[in-house]
């Protein structure tokens, strides 16, 4: 490995976290959604730095070319913040029906208390906001 | 407990039960045939309150249900018929109304079986406007129709009575269910029928099924399109499978109320 190679590699990983963390520090991300990235940038930069850990963490797991360990990771890590971000968009949705519904409501419940204190009488002008 | 027919005579035997019922109807661009519908409802079934779920629709459904004389509860975007349900059962439970009886907005349910569905409700918490049980001329053909009897048996046995029609919109819910309903209606596709089943059996309440007739509906026909047809059925078997497989938490009712 040369010596432009290890420098590339632990930019890439220290940039990723300056993102993270800087996302984070201006609230532009919140901590659930950073938590995975941020394990990301920290696996990166720890293999970018110490080559060798990485070589023993793939043995361990009996892993012959340690970059596919690097694939592995990788690739585990995206289908995990996939994953949440359905799920989240699954809960936000479930809050936009329930929104939706709820507006339905109130719209009916203005409209029924409008149309009673209509037929009363005074309609709009002059003392109608007296009413109610 | 099969009661008579009972046709709206002047002096009306139903009115206190019409007076605790309201029929919701929800409507997606139907400007065409709502009006028709909420007036035979209100001629058929006098003194009900009628209201109509608009979901999202980009006609006049809203002002045309709203001149024909029914409540109108309008929905910024489409939500589906599920979601319309909801509406329709937080309306009842926040104004008090004791049972829903869902009618669909294009005429295919004719209403002079309401009579019969909330008769019904006296002895049953959910009671179900069957196609397949007699009355009226209904046909379904191919995987539709295979589709329809297994979920008929499944269903069938879960809710310990016979079922035949398990996807039939024209269901009558009693406070029990209106309850239940209101908080945890199914919003997806298919689950307002057969998800809505499941749930209610599992949370203990009394499903009966009686035989109504349905009209042809106004507009379209059927599809009979293999891959429409295919597709329907594994939707309905991944809904029904995940409504069984649902822990209790998620549609439990009280506490918080």
């Amino acid at each position: 490995m040369s010596v432009a190679s290890y420098i590339f590699g632990i930019i890439s990983a220290a940039l990723i976290l300056v993102v993270v963390i800087e996302l984070l520090r201006r609230r532009h991300l919140r901590e659930r959604h950073a938590v995975w990235w941020f394990i990301a940038g920290v696996l990166a930069l720890v293999a970018g730095i110490f080559p060798q850990t990485l070589e023993w963490a793939a043995s361990v797991v009996g892993i012959e070319v340690p970059i596919n360990l690097v694939f592995f990771v990788s690739i585990a890590i995206l289908f995990l913040v996939l994953l949440q971000h359905s799920s989240e968009l699954t809960k936000l949705e479930s809050k936009t029906r329930t929104l939706a519904e709820r507006i339905a409501l109130l719209e009916l419940a203005v409209r029924e208390s409008r149309d009673s204190n209509g037929s009363n009488g005074s309609n709009g002008s002059g003392d109608g906001h007296s009413q109610s | 407990m099969i009661v008579d027919f009972l046709p709206v005579a002047r002096i009306n035997p139903m009115a206190p039960e019409f007076a605790r019922t309201l029929i919701v109807m929800p409507a997606f661009n139907e400007e065409a045939s709502v009006a028709d519908v909420v007036a035979e409802v209100k001629a058929k079934l006098p003194g009900i309150t009628v209201l109509v779920v608009d979901d999202g629709s980009l006609d006049a459904t809203s002002a045309v249900a709203r001149a024909a004389g029914a409540l109108v509860a309008t929905l910024p975007f489409n939500l589906g018929v599920g979601g319309a349900m909801r509406v329709g059962f937080n309306y009842a439970l926040e104004n008090g109304f004791d049972n829903v009886v869902q009618i669909d907005s294009d005429g295919q349910h004719d209403p002079t079986s309401v009579p019969q569905l909330l008769a019904a409700l006296a002895g049953a918490d959910l009671v179900l406007g069957a196609r397949f049980a007699g009355e009226g001329h209904y046909a379904v053909r191919g995987p539709r129709r295979w589709a329809m009897v297994s979920f008929a048996a499944i269903l069938s046995r879960t809710s310990r009575t016979k079922l035949t029609d398990t996807t039939s919109g024209y269901r009558a819910s009693g406070p029990k269910a209106v309850a239940l309903f209101a908080k945890h209606y199914p919003a997806e596709y298919l689950g307002d029928t057969i998800e809505a089943l499941v749930i209610a059996s599992r949370s203990d309440l009394t499903i009966r099924q009686v035989p109504v007739s349905m009209r042809p509906r106004a507009g379209g026909v059927p599809s009979h399109n293999p891959f429409k047809a295919a597709a329907y059925l594994g939707r309905a078997t991944v809904a029904l499978v995940f409504a069984f497989i649902r822990p209790r938490s998620t549609y439990r009712v009280g506490g918080s109320v």
